[in-house]
C-alpha cells in the first residue's frame, strides 16, 4: 500500500492568480475559417455574424459561404418579393427576405419572439446581426453566395446586399477545406 | 501596475457586449502604426479571456490587463 503524502497543514494560501498574464509567448497563427451559413433563423444568422466578425477582428481570414435557407438573409432588407416564377415568389412571400426579418426557430409567436429578442439585445448592448454584418464586411469578411441556391430561389445579384462575393459552388467549399480552412456549418 | 506606458489611442467599449469590444479594438488597431499603444476599457466580463486570446492570435502585445471590479482595462502595443 502506498502512502499518500499528507498536505502540509500550515501551507500559506496561494497568491491570487493575476487575471491575465501579459502575452509574451510565441504567437499562434490560427488557420482560415470557413463558415457555411445554411440556416436562416435569427439565432443562427446571429451566431454566423458573431463568429465572422470576431474571426476578422482576430486577424483570421474569414469566409462565409451562404447557401439554402441562409441566402434569403443576404437579400436587401427592403426587398419584399423575390423570384421569377410563382413558386419562387411564394417562397419569399412566406419567408420575408432580409437580415432584419429573420424568424426564431423556437418561440417565434408571429414575430413576438424576434421582437423581444431584439429589445433584449438593445437593452444589453448586443449588436444586431445587421450591425455585425456591417462590421464583418468592413473588416474584410468574404461572403460567397451559392450559385445553385440563387438559381433555385430565383435570386438575382441585384437582389442581394452590396459587397457579396462572386457566386460559387460546393467545389469551392471543399477546396477551401482541403487547403486547411476550419469549417463551421451553421 | 507596471510603469506607465504612453497611450496613443483609446477605445471605450464600456457597456458593449461580445463581440463588439474585440471588433472595435481590431478596427481601432488598424489606424495605429506598429509600436503604438491602444488602451481599451470594457465592462464585458468575457473580455478578460477574449483579449488574451485576441492578443495571442493577432500577435499584438497585451502590456497590461487589470480591473477595478467593474471596468476592465487593457493596454495593447501594436505588432
Amino acid at each position: 500500500m502506498t502512502a499518500i503524502a499528507a498536505a502540509p497543514i500550515h501551507e500559506t494560501a496561494p497568491a491570487p492568480e493575476p487575471m491575465a498574464e501579459p502575452q509574451h509567448e510565441a504567437e499562434v497563427k490560427p488557420k482560415d475559417i470557413l463558415i457555411i451559413n445554411y440556416s436562416g433563423e435569427l439565432e443562427k444568422v446571429w451566431a454566423t455574424m458573431i463568429l465572422a466578425s470576431t474571426g476578422a477582428a482576430m486577424g483570421v481570414k474569414t469566409r462565409v459561404f451562404v447557401t439554402f435557407w441562409g441566402l434569403p438573409g443576404f437579400v436587401r432588407d427592403e426587398k419584399r418579393i423575390t423570384g421569377q416564377n410563382w413558386m419562387q415568389r411564394m417562397l419569399s412571400l412566406m419567408q420575408r427576405p432580409g437580415i432584419s426579418h429573420r424568424k426564431l426557430s423556437k418561440m417565434n409567436f408571429l414575430g413576438m419572439g424576434p421582437w423581444m429578442m431584439g429589445s433584449l439585445a438593445r437593452k444589453y448592448n448586443v449588436a444586431s446581426p445587421r450591425e455585425l454584418l456591417e462590421a464583418a464586411q468592413l473588416m474584410g469578411v468574404e461572403f460567397i453566395p451559392c450559385q445553385m441556391t440563387m438559381d433555385m430561389f430565383g435570386l438575382k445579384p441585384e437582389d442581394m446586399i452590396e459587397g457579396m462575393g462572386e457566386p460559387a459552388g460546393a467545389a469551392t467549399v471543399i477546396g477551401l477545406m482541403g487547403e486547411g480552412s476550419a469549417p463551421l456549418f451553421i | 501596475m507596471s510603469p506607465l506606458v504612453e497611450i496613443d489611442e483609446r477605445v471605450d467599449a464600456r457597456g458593449l457586449a461580445c463581440p463588439m469590444p474585440i471588433v472595435k479594438t481590431a478596427q481601432a488597431m488598424k489606424m495605429l502604426a506598429s509600436g503604438q499603444v491602444l488602451e481599451v476599457v470594457a465592462t464585458d466580463a468575457g473580455a478578460v479571456k477574449d483579449f488574451a486570446a485576441w492578443s495571442k492570435s493577432t500577435g499584438n502585445e497585451l502590456l497590461e490587463a487589470d480591473s477595478d471590479g467593474a471596468v476592465y482595462r487593457f493596454v495593447i502595443r501594436k505588432k
